[in-house]
């Protein structure tokens, strides 16, 4: 369940930004979770649902965009897009994939009042 | 209307936890939904760019952790598996073969559990220094906990072993706060020496036995080594992807026990290699020693260099340059 240590992250970077630049609370928070950064998206969710109240990110409206998975195929020497660290290479079938794409897990932005 | 996500009781769910469920077996996956799209925000409202990683306050102090760890001659690694896999069994054949081996080569260890201190005290019992990290309820070993039991191992060994009169409070307190920001503390100054005489050393980090949250967090180690027993069947690797694809080194552990198992080491290796074409596997068996030199020679050979990034990072750059010359070849 690192989701919940993930989401104690994500409300100190609220909490960090809010000191340096004040508001009230969070309208609305834009996250970004690849497809191959290892986090459930529903789990993450969960997990914000829970630390939520008495926070300024209680009340917020949550966006989890998932940036699709890349690798790069090394017998090919071509980007490729994968949907899992399971998929081999949709071109050549192999597995010598090196992951480009999707491992990011950020937050992008957020409204706040 | 739900606070987190935004759907309307009544209405049309947007959730994205429902999971999809497999049309024969009734098997459940929670990551098969398609990207879900962003809504757009209410533009009257302030916007704050943050572009900030979730993981960003973590990963500044692995990086802090590791520039001490080679500021101060320490190789450490981070040892993932699931619990049982035979990690602190490993470790302490590990400690009493280097004895031989390498004699003059600095082992310490850093044991990871939820509860107890009882890993920290067989570690002990070999000789070496350890220190017991209790996380509590956490799943895992962050890079502030390392950095906190690394301080407290380093200020133990001057008190025990070098008997320095002057207090090291100051690197305790930095670790607590999370601030290693220079290596200029006051035992570097005013022991140079100690330092120039400290022997190339091992530091190994025995994290929480987990296959899933370890993989996230970085430590400040220069690799992660995965052991995988054989006893637990040799799909592991497809079934924690995450953790095979983070790890440099694989150790296939408890091999005497192969003649009683239908272990295929053959197809575990293939489906750690789909996941992570570049890791390097060993096979071993911590109880009767067998396989244990190739493991030696991999942690004294690798320790002979240092490596500053962590092997993610080189080997995601790789990845990128090679897309870019395509990219250019294409191009001409």
């Amino acid at each position: 369940m690192h989701e919940l240590s993930l989401a104690g992250g994500i409300l100190k970077v609220l909490e960090q930004t809010r000191a340096r630049d004040p508001f009230e609370r969070v309208t609305h928070l834009r996250l970004e979770a690849g497809a191959l950064c290892g986090v459930e998206i529903s789990a993450l969710r969960f997990a914000l649902q829970a630390i939520a109240p008495d926070t300024c990110l209680a009340g917020a409206h949550i966006d989890i965009d998932e940036p699709a998975g890349s690798a790069w195929c090394m017998p090919c020497s071509q980007s490729v897009a994968i949907l899992s660290r399971l998929d081999p290479c949709p071109v050549c079938g192999g597995h010598q994939l090196q992951p480009t794409g999707g491992t990011e897990l950020r937050v992008v932005d957020m409204q706040v009042v | 209307m739900c606070v987190v996500c935004g759907c309307s009781d009544t209405g049309t769910s947007k959730s994205d936890s429902s999971p999809e469920v497999h049309p024969t077996t009734g098997d459940l996956h929670f990551g098969a939904g398609a990207a879900r799209v962003s809504v757009p925000g209410l533009t009257q409202q302030r916007t704050i760019k943050i572009e900030e990683d979730v993981l960003g306050a973590n990963n500044t102090v692995a990086t802090q952790n590791r520039a001490h760890f080679a500021a101060h001659g320490v190789r450490a690694l981070n040892l993932v598996s699931s619990p049982g896999s035979g990690k602190t069994t490993l470790l302490c054949a590990t400690i009493h073969a280097l004895k031989a081996h390498a004699p003059n080569l600095a082992v310490a260890v850093i044991e990871g559990d939820q509860q107890t201190s009882f890993d920290a005290d067989r570690i002990r019992a070999t000789g070496a220094p350890a220190i017991q990290v209790n996380t509590g309820k956490g799943c895992h070993l962050d890079a502030p906990m390392v950095a906190s039991a690394y301080a407290q191992m380093h200020s133990h060994e001057h008190e025990h072993d070098h008997g320095h009169g002057h207090s090291h409070d100051d690197a305790h307190d930095d670790a607590h706060d999370g601030h290693h920001h220079d290596h200029g503390h006051d035992h570097h100054d005013h022991h140079d020496a100690h330092h120039h005489h400290t022997p190339q050393s091992l530091l190994f980090i025995e994290n929480v036995g987990n296959l899933v949250c370890p993989a996230l967090w970085d430590l400040g180690e220069e690799a992660k080594v995965a052991i995988l027993s054989v006893t637990e069947g040799e799909d592991k690797p497809l079934k924690y992807p995450d953790m095979f694809a983070a790890a440099k080194l694989m150790i296939l552990n408890k091999i005497d026990l192969l003649p009683h198992l239908s272990f295929d080491v053959a197809r575990c290796k293939e489906y750690a290699r789909w996941v992570n074409p570049g890791i390097t596997i060993l096979e071993l068996s911590a109880t009767t020693g067998e396989g244990m030199q190739a493991w030696l020679d991999w942690l004294l050979q690798e320790s002979a260099h240092h490596h500053h990034n962590a092997p993610d990072a080189r080997q995601t750059r790789i990845a990128q340059l090679e897309a870019e010359l395509a990219q250019l070849k294409s191009a001409v």
